[in-house]
């Protein structure tokens, strides 16, 4: 028994030195240098231990800003994104012809590049000289005005955001969730028809339970995923994110460290702090919900 | 309720293109009495569960049509003809409770045939009761044994009080034990509701021993309809013969002859009023008596000993297939293992078919 558990210990070796070294003790040294005033991570040096960055943090208007941004984009994009991509999932597990074409057309964006993406959104919303960018043609078509979405109000650039967003993550959505219904054994619904249920019935006595684990995952990830939100903010807003009012909480973190205003680790070890509480406080509402509701 | 199948027939399209359609059921006629329990045999892709499929209204007949009494119920879609169907794997909700299983169909039901919450649970009940599950009502599917499951399936096909139930290969996921006390459960349940059940099988053991009437199978054509002793002591066709009876029928290479039955060169049995021809000669295992005098001359290859009965395995060159196996009663069972054994015949355990259509030619040795 004993030299079993040696020997297992000697198999897992390699990915524990690696998770240690790479996650386990970043994590942390994270957490450490949250509570450490004035930390200089050339020097290693600091004034004292306290609670003064999570003040600090907290009371910043850019992290308030952050936040928001942050949440707005979690809230608004993943119940989306999740609903769109089972509509989606259940047209296409109805349809018998071209069901392969339609199902790589919508898997197309996810081994899109990013950039390509951009551009794509640039000619949708970007303003230039010489264009309004095609939605803006739209507007003014129906007779409405022109917005500016990259560099105009609040709402606008919030919207644009979470279209890109959720654009961005669709297609994985959809083949999980086309999966899901494929495996779904078609006996239950032939049981269903003799029995004169309903098509909407169907959907939410069976098909819905069927793939709620599935649907769980995506939640809970989708999650993760939104709250960790930045390269999509990049992308369309460009680097000085804050001033843009687009921030989101990783952007923060990153600006902390490296922006023009950067060079306070210990400010960006507290905000990630403060995202990581976040993040599981919202996995652990996500899960004790599935437990109750997904079954089997 | 009376169910009724004229010219029946349903064709899929070949899956290897520009072959001709594969023809699944094959121009049924037939008539299924009221308040009976009929089995469906044949053996595995002859099409039985194609022709229930029909029944239920799950598939659209090419041809031919079905009335539900005097009702064409033809173009009805499934959910109007009132019956209950319990699928091979059952297809119990797994997320949902026995209780929540049972009274799905129930819930379904709208305007004036609508149900209160009340009714729902004491039809439930019943039907549970029936089937002897009320103890489990707050089970999953995943907690119950595998005839507990099977039952709940009956129940929640049954919770509707439909016209007709339909099973589809009913005992094929049980074990030896739990099939024989299913099948004798399913017996009684339909005796109790008296509703016309049509159950597939390709157990012939399980056909003969449960149900009015046996319906038997091959290649989309109804081969035989009769009741179960009938299609064992009378087969139509070499198939059916073959089918029925373990162990089976031994099937031998032989001819009509000056009015005899030869198997090879040795004659068994006269015949009357057949001319010469070649045929196919099947006995029955119990149709064969050790006689010294007999005319079927067998090469001993061993003796099983049973209890009651005693298994006689020996050989003819004349055999289609392996071994001929005779049962007799232990005391005419031979004294060595090994040498020659000839046998007499038992006229009615004896049939003959045509050696090119294979259909059985009646003896009639009586003026």
């Amino acid at each position: 028994m004993k030299k079993n558990g040696f020997k297992a210990w000697l198999y897992l070796l390699p990915a524990v030195i690696f998770l240690g070294v790479f996650m386990l003790y970043p994590l942390i040294d994270v957490f450490v240098y949250s509570f450490e005033e004035g930390y200089n991570s050339a020097s290693q040096t600091y004034y004292g231990v306290g609670g003064y960055n999570y003040d600090y943090v907290l009371h910043d208007p850019y992290f308030m800003q952050a936040l928001r941004n942050t949440f707005i984009l979690v809230i608004i994009t993943v119940p989306l994104s999740t609903g769109l991509a089972l509509l989606i999932s259940l047209a296409l597990n109805s349809i018998k012809k071209l069901r392969m074409a339609f199902q790589t057309i919508y898997f197309l964006p996810y081994v899109t590049n990013t950039l390509a993406v951009g551009l794509v959104f640039m000619i949708l919303f970007k303003k230039t000289a010489y264009s309004d960018g095609l939605v803006n043609v739209l507007i003014n078509l129906f007779g409405g005005g022109s917005v500016d979405f990259i560099d105009g109000p609040y709402w606008a650039k919030m919207f644009v955001l979470c279209f890109y967003t959720i654009w961005i993550v669709l297609p994985f959505k959809i083949l999980i969730l086309t999966s899901a219904l494929a495996s779904v054994n078609e006996t239950y619904y032939k049981a269903a028809r003799i029995d004169g249920t309903s098509r909407w019935r169907m959907f939410t006595k069976i098909t819905l339970p069927m793939i709620s684990p599935m649907i769980f995952y995506l939640v809970i990830t989708g999650f993760i995923g939104a709250f960790k939100a930045y390269s999509d903010s990049v992308a369309l807003f460009g680097t000085d994110l804050n001033a843009a009012g687009m921030n989101t909480i990783v952007g923060y973190v990153y600006d902390m460290l490296y922006g023009d205003s950067g060079g306070y680790p210990s400010y960006a070890s507290a905000a990630a702090i403060i995202l990581f509480v976040i993040v599981l406080t919202i996995t652990v509402i996500n899960l004790m919900i599935s437990k109750k509701k997904v079954h089997y | 309720m009376k169910i009724t199948l004229k010219n029946l027939t349903k064709r899929f399209p070949n899956r290897t293109k520009n072959m001709p359609d594969v023809t699944a059921v094959d121009n049924f006629d037939l008539e299924i009495p009221d308040g009976k329990l009929i089995g469906l045999l044949g053996p595995s892709g002859c099409g039985k569960s194609t022709a229930l499929n029909l029944i239920s209204g799950l598939e659209t007949p090419t041809e031919g049509k079905i009335f539900f009494d005097s009702d064409d119920v033809t173009d009805v879609p499934p959910e109007l003809r009132g019956i209950g169907l319990v699928f091979q794997n059952y297809a119990l909700y797994p997320h949902l409770t026995v209780m929540q299983n049972i009274i799905f169909p129930l819930e379904n039901l709208k305007g004036n045939k609508k149900l209160t919450k009340e009714q729902m649970k004491r039809k439930a009940e019943e039907a549970a009761k029936l089937v002897q599950i009320d103890g489990l009502m707050e089970r999953r599917p995943s907690e119950l044994s595998g005839g507990q499951q099977q039952r709940v399936a009956i129940a929640r096909a049954l919770v509707k009080t439909p016209r007709v139930l339909l099973l589809d290969e009913p005992l094929s996921n049980l074990d030896a034990r739990l099939r024989l006390r299913t099948r004798e459960e399913i017996r009684r349940i339909q005796r109790e509701t008296g509703i016309t059940t049509i159950f597939v099988t390709h157990d012939q053991e399980e056909a003969m021993s449960i149900s009015d009437l046996i319906i038997v199978m091959k290649d989309g054509k109804i081969q035989q309809t009769d009741k179960p002793q009938k299609v064992y002591d009378d087969p139509k066709n070499l198939f059916v013969a073959k089918f029925l009876g373990t162990p089976a029928i031994n099937v031998f290479v032989g001819s009509i002859k000056h009015g005899k039955v030869f198997i090879g060169d040795d004659p068994v049995m006269p015949v009357k009023g057949i001319e010469n021809r070649p045929v196919y000669v099947g006995i029955r295992p119990e149709g064969f008596i050790p006689d010294e005098n007999g005319g079927l001359k067998c090469k001993l290859v061993g003796v099983e000993v049973m209890g009651r009965d005693t298994s006689i395995i020996s050989n003819h060159y004349a055999l289609e297939g392996e071994t001929i196996r005779a049962i007799v009663d232990s005391d005419q069972a031979p004294d060595s293992e090994s040498g020659e054994i000839r046998f007499s015949v038992k006229p009615h355990k004896l049939f003959i078919f045509d050696k090119e259509t294979e259909e059985r030619i009646y003896i009639n040795n009586e003026d």
